[in-house]
């Protein structure tokens, strides 16, 4: 099975619209996952049918029995991420602080300070018309999201029988999702689009890649809104021998899509005409056709 | 006052937002602009300037070989496993660490001690006479974004109006960027996808309780569920733009649309004045 994670660097340059496309017109046996937990949109483009729903759990996060504390103030001390707050007169934790380290625990003269589980979102097994799907939901303002990734990529392995493709999208970024998300991918697709910005994050998501040693592929979004800066992506890409997979036009039709909550290639626009086009290339690229 | 650009969704015009406001503030006040965004910063693209440079640095742990007896104590107590005791060495994973300090509390021999490291950067720089720019910048491979945003933010601390760029999403970096603001400006796009993301920005804001507004980038006209769901959250709008491919070509190459295309500099002041707890 080849793993494919779709990502940018950049937010909002159309990994989503150019996954789902993919999902819809792949034509191999596929397992999918949405590893952009923080804003996890996939499933509004793939009509998805829920077969299990679980907690997600976690660091622990610590709790002050009241009951136990003696307000010696040891635990704020030494948290060093400002969890331990006053409030009310008495010593609270703050679970949007606390990173689950344990430190207050250890340190508690009277063993006030228990750590519990935490619950931060939940994982979904799906089926849609186009092979199953593993996603997920953090709550707002919950830690953990790449751990949370790390779990939708194993609740995908189980779904993958006789999938000769994995297909991810990604998180925006380079941090801690994105690492979680193209951490044992075979390849990434990298879209982005004629813009200063996506560009100079082009690049610092290349030389992260680059240390999972995964292929990696490019895709130009809405190319035509300037076609000097897509020039410049494209010699970019040509100096350190990246592969244009393809370019998309700018075309109403792929908001109209989302609008009707279906991927861009179900109808006929220039959009889908070029994702088609990246989906031969990119695929024979891969081995997949 | 301190003002939060944040959004949910990537891509949505945080960093448009934030730059033609801190452009259109810095023509009659000091303003000191944030980018708190330290995975993929990009305010500095749209002000050239020299900047000078400050690493961040994070407390990480070293294993005196001398003293240390292979207890194991820090092994078990590390959470994040950054530490694994073998039969003749400790192993540290610097990459894993969350500086917490537990390995050094909990090593009865005293021979775990904590060394900087360097995690990213923080730069600073004054494009315009009146507009202090100061983005913090994560190392490529590194995950500890809100140590960096939290450095950012410090160098920011007294001036009387500071502009933070968020990252999107509605994790750990956001939190720590969104933290200590007095209100903030969720910039969306009316898509089902905008809305879907806008709704997780806005339960963010309200669990900080964080007075917020809206902003409707890229507009085709078809806003009608994202200012329905405003209208019931109570949210105000605080402005929209439409998409226009004038817009998008100065936006692309890094220019500012207060700037540089009339009307827009009067819009950005407005916008400000409607923010929440700005006017009186």
């Amino acid at each position: 099975m080849i793993r494919l994670a779709v990502v940018s660097g950049k937010g909002g340059t159309g990994k989503t619209m150019v996954a789902a496309a993919l999902a819809d017109i792949s034509g191999v046996p596929q397992v999918l996952a949405d590893c952009d937990v923080d804003a996890a949109n996939l499933a509004l483009l793939l009509a998805p049918r829920r077969l299990t729903t679980e907690e997600f759990r976690g660091m622990e996060v610590a709790r002050i029995d009241p009951d136990l504390c003696r307000d010696c103030g040891i635990c704020a001390d030494r948290c060093r991420f400002g969890a331990i707050v006053r409030r009310d007169d008495a010593w609270t934790v703050e679970p949007l602080h606390c990173e689950g380290c344990g430190v207050c625990a250890y340190v508690c003269p009277m063993g006030a300070v228990r750590m519990e589980p935490h619950v931060c979102g939940e994982i979904y097994t799906s089926v849609t018309d186009r092979g199953n799907l593993a996603h997920a939901r953090l709550f707002p303002g919950s830690g953990n999201s790449g751990l949370l990734v790390t779990e939708v990529k194993k609740r995908a392995v189980p779904l993958s029988e006789g999938a000769d493709l994995m297909l991810a999208d990604g998180p925006p970024g380079i941090g801690c999702p994105l690492i979680a998300t193209v951490s044992g991918m075979d390849a990434v697709l990298v879209v982005t689009e004629p813009g200063i910005s996506a560009l100079h994050d082009l690049a610092r998501l290349v030389t992260v890649c680059r240390r999972f040693g995964v292929r990696i592929f490019v895709v130009i979004n809405r190319f035509d809104l300037a076609e000097d800066i897509c020039r410049e992506i494209e010699d970019y890409c040509a100096k350190e021998n990246l592969t244009v997979a393809g370019k998309i036009p700018f075309d109403p039709a792929v908001v109209a899509a989302v609008r009707e909550g279906r991927p861009v290639t179900r109808g006929d626009s220039p959009a889908a005409e070029a994702l088609r086009e990246i989906r031969e290339s990119l695929f024979s690229g891969l081995g997949l056709i | 006052m301190k003002i939060a650009i944040a959004s949910g969704k990537g891509g949505t015009g945080k960093s448009t937002v934030a730059a033609n406001l801190a452009w259109a503030l810095a023509r009659s006040r000091d303003v000191a602009l944030v980018d708190c965004d330290v995975e993929e910063p990009n305010l500095h693209l749209f002000f050239p300037a020299p900047a000078t440079e400050m690493p961040v640095t994070t407390p990480v742990p070293e294993i005196d070989a001398e003293r240390c007896t292979l207890c194991g104590e820090c092994g078990k107590f590390c959470r994040f496993g950054a530490l694994a005791v073998l039969k003749d060495s400790v192993l540290t994973f610097p990459h894993l660490c969350h500086s917490c300090g537990g390995c050094t509390l909990v090593c009865p021999q005293g021979a775990v001690r904590e060394v900087p490291r360097t995690i990213g950067r923080v730069t600073c720089s004054r494009p315009l006479p009146r507009l202090v720019l100061i983005s913090g910048i994560l190392n490529e491979g590194e995950v500890q974004a809100p140590a960096v945003i939290r450095a950012a933010k410090t160098l920011a601390e007294g001036h009387p109006l500071t502009l933070y760029d968020a990252s999107p999403g509605i994790a750990c970096p956001v939190i720590e960027t969104l933290e200590g603001s007095d209100a903030c400006i969720l910039v969306t796009e009316s898509t089902p996808f905008g809305l879907h993301d806008l709704r997780l920005a806005v339960e963010v804001a309200e669990t900080l309780g964080i007075s917020a507004g809206v902003v409707i980038n890229r507009s085709d006209g078809q806003d009608e569920a994202t200012v329905a769901f405003c209208r019931e959250h109570g949210l105000p709008v605080l402005m929209t733009i439409p998409f226009s491919r004038e817009i998008a070509a100065v936006q692309n190459r890094g220019g500012l649309i207060a700037a540089l295309l009339p009307g827009w500099e009067e819009r950005f002041s407005g916008l400000f004045e409607a923010v929440p707890g700005v006017s009186p």
